[in-house]
């Protein structure tokens, strides 16, 4: 049974990092109706951000521990960098192409991508390194013998926390419903005097700023970064938002937390090596029963 | 426009040739090969054995060189992945005509740059790979590090003899021929001995997430944990493991040597663990003393086994080219065959039949992120 906690608490921290970024790939997507490949390397700058503004604020990755203030600091910091980002990317490459056919979008999000991953290779350099330990790691909670530290929960609470936010924004305020109206209808929309470039944008900017915090939420739990720490956890993401019913806001978060309990099970009951094939295996039969995903609707084309 | 384009790839296409070409042996040097991962997740292996090597050949070239000749080391960088060492292996031998190879130091690399040195009949000296099988690829194929049969032993020794732990876990890197060698090789001998594997759980090198494996581990509640990795993962393994509660000690062997594996919170979650090594820094024979001191000045930081091995690796290709008298590859190789009893910094090196060296093997424990001497085991 304790091993069981264990197993459950492992796989929710490491499913709400999944989630936060699956966010951005569904809010893109319910928008512009084109999955964004580069958001996985948006997630790589959000923690090479955190990495270079932790030295910045000068504590160095032996000892020493920030303040939950600076730590706090550093994560809307790095949110911004990974939302102007995420703003510039739209700007200066998909803008231009938003009346071209969806596959020249789609291939050029990869050539980002790339861009990204290789042009942070040159810059950052490819050797691994070692995240800041932003907050100092304290055993909480002792469940029956579950050892649950503060790091992840920290995760846990930080990334749902982002995503109540997130739920306000598109429900409650101007903004959002103007973000639910271009998802509805674009057309409609821009014909009702809603600013299509400026709800493109905003939720751009979101989107990766959602996953620049998934980036130093995942250094904090996992310290070590490099340039291509992005492509994994950007595919899974993927699947999460695909699983959870693409362009529905809580299926990300839903299905980034099934992937994440899914590969923390299959590891740890079943086989390490399989891990990915059996976890993946998985989605494929959920997606057959159900090919719309588990929140997702059904759309009509029209012919 | 079609033209133009088969042109450009015509024009490209040469101006290949022409740069690879021009690499060519002009006669008053001996060209020597190396791979090494300089870049990549393993990289200080790569970097510490290159500066090593330099620090060898620097030395000899000062000295007056090798049959009247000077000595030039060509290096490459496989990024630590064996497509890549294939690849630069073969750029070695191809275009630069090596007339011999160091390298790798990770196991799964060096696997894939032997066999290419064994069909061209080049021999190829490797540093630090202990995994038996490097050296089974051919005759060509040489080490100056002992293997991972003995290394199980010495960490088996170890773990029964001098900790008395009876119960240990066993987690390793399902995607690295070193490490999956050296856990069969230990899950074994450390039977054998009378001990207890009650779990053994692997991961894939590169992976971030080991919590689920590491639960499954604290569940058997173990005296010990046997992680035969390099030191990027194992790094991480650390932290995990004293997150989710586990306080035993890691036990670890040569991958783990590397200034990086205490980096971060690592400092403190691998204190009071040990590992398997080649050398010890803190030995006062003079000759290892004496080439800290050398690598110290010119590299401005303390050398590993790695460096260690490296250089000795270099010395005993230098003296093998002496005695052959030539460059000719068979007989270079016929000669490192008949190493035996060669000082080099390591230790007295004797290649025996296998074409391994027989050599001790140290326990090293860490202590406030540095490794200290605690015991040799010799052979």
């Amino acid at each position: 049974m304790t091993e069981f906690i264990q197993q459950v608490f492992n796989g929710l921290s490491l499913g709400s990092i999944y989630a936060l970024i699956a966010l951005g790939y569904t809010m893109i997507y319910g928008i512009l109706r084109f999955i964004n490949f580069a958001h996985g390397d948006v997630f790589m700058i959000g923690a090479f951000s955190g990495y270079y503004l932790g030295i910045i604020f000068s504590f160095s990755t032996g000892g020493g521990f920030a303040s939950l203030a600076i730590a706090f600091a550093i994560l809307i910091l790095a949110m911004i960098i990974s939302g102007i980002l995420g703003f510039t990317i739209e700007k200066l490459v998909y803008k231009p192409l938003r009346k071209s056919p969806k596959l020249t979008i789609l291939i050029t999000a990869i050539g980002v991508s790339l861009f990204l991953e290789y042009g942070g290779q040159l810059v950052f350099g490819p050797d691994p390194k070692s995240f800041p330990s932003l907050l100092e790691n304290k055993q909480v909670v002792n469940l029956a013998g579950a050892m649950i530290s503060s790091n992840p929960l920290v995760v846990l609470i930080t990334a749902g926390f982002l995503m109540v936010g997130l739920r306000m924004i598109v429900m409650k305020t101007k903004i959002g419903t103007a973000m639910r109206a271009v998802s509805y209808n674009p057309t409609a929309a821009s014909l009702m005097g809603v600013n299509i470039n400026a709800v493109i944008s905003f939720t751009f900017i979101i989107g990766s700023s959602l996953a620049g915090a998934a980036g130093i939420l995942y250094g904090l739990n996992y310290p070590s970064i490099d340039p291509l720490m992005g492509i994994l956890p950007g595919l899974k993401a993927f699947v999460a938002a695909v699983l959870g019913g693409i362009g529905n806001i809580p299926g990300a978060a839903i299905g980034g937390m099934i992937i994440g309990l899914l590969e923390t099970f299959v590891t740890g009951y079943i086989s390490p090596t399989y891990r990915d094939a059996i976890a993946f295996g998985i989605l494929i039969l959920i997606l057959l029963f159900k090919p719309t995903g588990i929140l997702g609707k059904k759309e009509i084309e029209k012919v | 426009m079609k033209k133009l384009f088969f042109s450009l790839i015509a024009l490209t296409a040469i101006s290949l040739f022409s740069i690879t070409g021009c690499n060519k042996n002009n006669g008053n040097e001996i060209l020597i090969g190396e791979y090494s991962s300089l870049t990549g997740p393993n990289a200080t292996f790569g970097i510490s054995s290159n500066n090593g090597l330099k620090l060898a050949v620097e030395e000899l070239n000062n000295s007056g060189g090798l049959l009247g000749k000077k000595v030039k080391l060509i290096t490459y960088d496989d990024q630590g992945k064996p497509s890549e060492a294939q690849t630069v292996v073969q750029r070695l031998i191809k275009n630069d005509n090596v007339v011999a190879v160091i390298g790798e130091v990770a196991s799964s690399n060096s696997k894939a740059g032997a066999p290419i040195c064994q069909q061209n009949k080049i021999p190829m000296i490797t540093p630090a790979s202990t995994n038996p099988e490097v050296t089974a690829i051919g005759d060509y194929i040489f080490r100056v590090c002992f293997i991972d049969p003995f290394q199980a032993t010495v960490v088996s020794k170890f773990i029964l003899n001098t900790l008395k732990l009876k119960r240990v876990a066993l987690l390793k890197d399902v995607k690295n021929a070193y490490s999956t060698g050296l856990a069969d090789f230990f899950e074994k001998e450390f039977k054998d001995m009378g001990g207890e594997i009650v779990e053994v759980q692997s991961f894939s090198a590169g992976d971030k997430d080991f919590k689920a494996q590491l639960t499954s581990i604290k569940a058997q509640n173990p005296e010990a944990i046997f992680i035969p990795a390099y030191y990027t993962d194992v790094n991480l393994i650390s932290i995990q493991a004293r997150e989710i509660g586990l306080t035993c000690p890691l036990i670890g062997s040569d991958g783990w040597e590397s200034e990086k594996l205490t980096e971060g919170k690592a400092k403190d979650a691998l204190e009071g663990c040990y590992f398997s090594t080649h050398v010890s820094t803190e030995n006062p024979d003079p000759k290892i003393q004496e080439f800290i001191a050398k690598y110290k000045a010119k590299y401005n930081s303390m050398p590993d086994a790695m460096s260690f091995l490296a250089y000795d690796a270099g010395l005993i290709l230098f003296e093998a080219i002496r005695k052959a008298g030539t460059t000719n590859p068979e007989k270079v190789k016929d000669e490192l065959a008949k190493i035996k009893d060669f000082a080099g910094v390591t230790g007295k090196i004797t290649i025996n039949a296998q074409r391994n060296a027989v050599k001790p093997a140290v326990i090293l424990e860490i202590k406030d992120g540095k490794f200290k001497y605690k015991e040799t085991i010799q052979p």
